[in-house]
């Protein structure tokens, strides 16, 4: 039996286990001000505090600014290809169910190219983060329009602005068969994005977080300029995304039961205030790979030979 | 009575079709379970309508299939035009001389139902199709099918076809107890009344032909002393992939690949391996792509159209030095095609099919045997070669079935568990050797080993650059594997003499049909040999000095090239079959090629007969020459 005092230093140390350094490798590529950053560091805070080893957390992303983050974070990565994060991920959640997985992706990548694989995902259920670092507008091949681009948006492929309404992505996911968790924040309400991701981490199964992301290279006016003027509301719950009194300056806070998909729907299909914080949240939605590891043992090779033997015997004339 | 006559021969190849539903399928499955367990060896094909309910008493309806039994035990093709056919009614029988695959002197047994069926539409037509038939020179014996069988039962739709497989065990001569236990067998998870009822109607049939075939056939069976399997390629694959140690398969259903994601369904969990349906195809391979990056050994299985939709992760698999296996179950093309027939058209798409240039190994099974073994060969390449492996099948393979020597288990290699040992300290993720480009891999979970794998270009760091040095040597080490693993190929044996006047050269199913041409040619002293290609990319060694002692080569491929006697046709905008392209490329020699689009196997005899055509000899027997009817009706 350990004493009280051996347990809090256990604790303690088991806090210190790793510094933010061991989970940073080369210094980040990306523009002055832009949010990415912001989200990087929040995920290097939210291993930290977990204490998770390095070599067994594995970030997934696709093509695009966002989608540099595997660069910068010091665990194994996957940097593949442009709206294709979420498969890949699939893959190393049904081999390997004991490492976590983190998947950061855009606004094109996720909503548009990848649109297939982001709403089968969310039926998975698969036991990850997934992060889609919404800047509005395609970034990295240098500001086309993008699924989420506001009204009017003038880019190299709308001149005279856009032809369409842009869409909705929360309202689209709380109407997903099995979707289990539900969250938006923004990169400019630091600590607000952290707590986000944190509960993002704590949940098992898909854990959807639109983070509103500044570009302010592309669309500096996106957002009231970068979140300045953007109307937001917190959506307020003991079990959802703490409210720090600063936030309340930006908006403010409303009761919300994030258990109730009802609740939630109508929270998703409000843009304007933004509702931020926890939509919806069901932790008891089953994980597609806890499924199929549920049915499955590795037999060991005896075995394996013998029943081999069996199924070929079913050929056998 | 003092019963039929019998005529001894060495194989006969017989077809049996009804309308769709009819069950002329589970009739040649009791059938050809029937002669294998007599010792004949077999290869059967699928006739199968391109429709799920096809309107009944149509051509398109014709449902079944062709078994060539014989009384080696070892049949490698499905052979010439059949020499027998048992036909539910005259439209299923039309649609099978229609493609020309009859002989000419082919026995017909039909149901007479339809002389005297009250739609005389159905009469007249029958009495059409029928002299049709004996203008050709068959021979029309017809039985009373529909009515024997309502003495039993009250659907005769469903059990036309057991008295039709009676019949058949009378006509060749087989034993009715053996029969009965593989109709037994085939309906175990019926009701008791249900096989009860197929063996009195199998029974009856038997009678029936006892009491009024004057000439029954025997195609003796020669024992061949072991224990043999008889499966179609797609199980073959399916089981391969087990044995050879496979975790997960990913996939999206796609004929005619799908059943081997069905037969895996079935059994893969109990050896601890998963089958993931995933959204699409592009999907299937991103999360066989993850499962491997993560350790796990995974293949996707998929047919043309999900090859198209799959070059984009291909890319990715050959820049990250992603192990990978996918199989391409050939079907008809481009776009969807001819779903369910064969072609081997995607063998170029195979190689180069990738953005960028995206080094490949490429193989293809010339048996169902081999699809069996085909496998473990391949995922043993993709993890010492950090590779993607393609494994080429096709249609013909897939549905087809075989039989071949039981596998022994025996063999199989145990699968150690993940390795997931510190790294030694500045190991890197591409270590590259300089000659070969071979290097270990990381995996999540080694400490010391993190670092993100890129789809961009980089270096053995796994850093990503832009360089031109680096991107030049990233090329040349993904390129220099393959360059490591032509090395270690042997070089392919000539089949026949190793000189002469000409080489045929194929590569996967048409294998058997060739050699048994080559053979057939030899026997009439021509000069010809046949070489197989197993390894498409990297192409095996010592070809060039092979073909230096033909005097002329010719490739011979189930996929398109242009006719170099049409007028419109000249040497220079002439398409060459994909094996002569990659040939002539390779080997800077004027290969030729007999490059066709059937949407069915070659028979021997059409290799035959160009082998006779392109050494300006004459065709040896007229009648059984085939044209090859590509003038289709407008469709
Ligand atoms: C198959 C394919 N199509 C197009 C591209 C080009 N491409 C790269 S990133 C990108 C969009 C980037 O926008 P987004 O996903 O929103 O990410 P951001 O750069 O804004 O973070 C596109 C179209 C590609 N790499 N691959
Ligand atoms: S272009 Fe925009 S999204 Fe990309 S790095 Fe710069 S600020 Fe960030």
């Amino acid at each position: 039996m350990s004493t009280i005092a051996e347990e809090c230093l256990d604790e303690c140390n088991a806090v210190q286990a790793h510094s933010l350094e061991d989970y940073g490798s080369e210094n980040p590529r990306w523009c002055k001000g832009c949010g990415d950053h912001g989200v990087l560091a929040s995920l290097q805070r939210v291993l930290q505090k977990n204490n998770v080893e390095p070599e067994n957390a594995v970030a997934v992303s696709g093509i695009g600014c966002s989608s540099r983050l595997p660069h910068y974070l010091r665990t194994y990565g996957f940097h593949g290809i442009h709206g294709r994060a979420l498969p890949i991920a699939t893959g190393v959640r049904l081999a390997r169910p004991e490492l976590p997985v983190i998947v950061t992706m855009g606004d094109g990548d996720c909503f548009s190219i990848g649109g297939n694989h982001w709403l089968h995902a969310i039926r998975y259920n698969i036991n990850a983060v997934v992060l889609v670092l919404d800047n509005a507008i395609y970034a990295l091949t240098k500001n086309q329009v993008s699924p989420t681009s506001p009204d009017g948006t003038h880019s190299n492929t709308t001149p005279r602005g856009t032809y369409l309404q842009p869409m909705n992505p929360l309202s689209v996911v709380v109407g997903m068969t099995n979707v289990s968790f539900v969250a938006q924040t923004a990169t400019w309400l630091p600590t607000h994005l952290d707590q986000t991701i944190e509960k993002a981490w704590e949940h098992r199964g898909l854990s959807f977080v639109r983070i509103l992301q500044r570009c302010p290279v592309f669309m500096p006016q996106a957002f009231g300029e970068g979140g300045r003027n953007f109307p937001v509301v917190f959506l307020e719950n003991n079990e959802g995304v703490p409210i720090d009194p600063w936030l309340l300056k930006r908006g403010p806070a409303q009761a919300h039961d994030q258990r109730n998909i009802n609740a939630a729907q109508k929270v998703a299909v409000t843009v304007d205030p933004a509702p931020m914080g926890l939509i919806y949240h069901n932790p008891e939605l089953p994980v597609y790979e806890d499924v199929r590891h549920e049915r499955h043992e590795r037999p060991d090779h005896a075995t394996f030979v013998d029943l081999l033997d069996k199924t070929l015997d079913r050929f056998t004339v | 009575m003092s019963g039929p006559s019998i005529v001894k021969l060495p194989e006969h190849i017989v077809e049996i079709v009804s309308d769709a539903g009819e069950g002329a399928q589970k009739a040649a499955l009791a059938f050809a379970q029937l002669c294998a367990k007599s010792g004949n060896g077999l290869w059967t094909v699928e006739i199968i309508p391109s429709e799920i309910q096809p309107p009944p008493h149509t051509t398109g309806s014709a449902s079944g299939n062709r078994i060539r039994l014989a009384s080696r035990s070892r049949v490698t093709n499905s052979g010439n035009r059949a020499n027998m056919v048992l036909a539910f009614n005259e439209m299923a029988l039309l649609s099978r001389l229609e493609t020309g695959g009859l002989a000419d002197d082919v026995l017909v047994v039909i149901d007479d139902h339809w002389a005297t069926h009250p739609n005389t539409a159905y009469q007249q037509s029958y009495r059409e199709v029928l002299s049709q038939a004996k203008s050709q020179g068959a021979t029309i014996i017809e039985i009373p099918l529909e009515s024997e069988t309502a003495k039993y039962v009250d659907d005769t739709g469903r059990g036309k076809n057991m008295f039709a497989v009676g019949l058949l065990c009378a006509l060749y001569s087989k034993e009715l107890p053996v029969l009965k236990k593989v109709i037994q067998g085939i309906f175990k998870k019926k009701s008791g009344e249900v096989i009860a009822t197929a063996v009195t109607l199998a029974e009856a049939g038997y009678q029936y032909g006892i009491e009024n075939l004057e000439t029954c056939y025997e195609i003796e069976a020669i024992p061949a002393g072991t224990t043999k399997v008889a499966m179609n390629g797609n199980t073959a694959l399916a089981l391969g992939a087990v044995a050879a140690g496979f975790e997960l398969c990913s996939m999206y259903p796609i004929t005619p690949a799908t059943s081997a994601s069905h037969m895996l369904s079935e059994i893969f969990e109990e050896f601890g391996g998963f089958v993931h349906q995933a959204e699409d195809e592009i999907a299937a391979i991103g999360v066989a792509v993850g499962a491997s990056w993560s350790g796990k050994t995974a293949l996707t299985i998929t047919s043309g159209p999900g090859m198209a939709l799959k070059t984009e992760f291909q890319g990715l698999a050959v820049m990250t030095e992603t192990p990978l296996v996918i199989v391409d179950v050939q079907r008809g093309g481009p776009s969807t095609g001819l779903p369910t027939k064969v072609e081997q058209s995607d063998l170029l798409h195979a190689i180069y099919g990738a953005p960028g240039d995206a080094p490949k190994v490429v193989m293809a099974a010339s048996s169902i045997e081999e699809c069996y073994y085909i496998l473990s060969l391949a995922r043993k390449i993709a993890e010492e070669f950090r590779m993607l492996v393609i494994v080429l099948s096709d249609a013909n393979l897939a549905t087809g079935q075989q039989i071949f020597d039981r596998p022994d288990v025996s063999m199989t290699p145990r699968r150690p568990p993940l390795d997931l040992s510190p790294v030694e300290p500045g190991a890197l993720p591409y270590d590259w050797d300089s000659e070969t480009g071979l290097s270990q891999r990381l995996i999540p979970g080694q400490a010391g080993g993190m670092g993100v794998t890129t789809s961009l270009n980089h270096d053995r760091n796994g850093k990503a650059c832009y360089d031109s040095v680096r991107n030049q040597t990233g090329h040349t080490m993904r390129s220099r594997k393959l360059a490591a693993l032509q090395k270690g190929l042997k070089r392919p044996p000539v089949y026949g003499a190793d000189e002469g006047d000409l080489l045929i050269v194929g590569w996967g199913s048409t294998r058997g049909a060739i050699e048994e041409a080559v053979d057939s040619a030899r026997a009439d002293g021509i000069s010809v040999s046949s070489l197989h290609i197993q390894f498409l990319s990297p192409l095996p060694p010592g070809l060039k000095a092979i073909f230096s002692r033909f005097k002329k080569i010719m490739t011979v491929e189930i996929n398109y090239s242009d006719d170099k006697n049409d007028p419109f046709i000249t040497d220079e905008n002439r398409r060459y079959g994909q094996l002569a392209w990659i040939l002539r490329a390779a080997t800077l020699i004027d290969i030729d090629c007999y490059a066709q689009v059937p949407g069915r196997p070659f028979m021997p005899v059409e290799i035959t007969d160009e082998i006779r055509q392109t050494l300006d000899l004459e065709p040896e027997n007229v009648s059984n020459a085939v044209s090859m009817n590509t003038t289709e009706k407008g469709n």
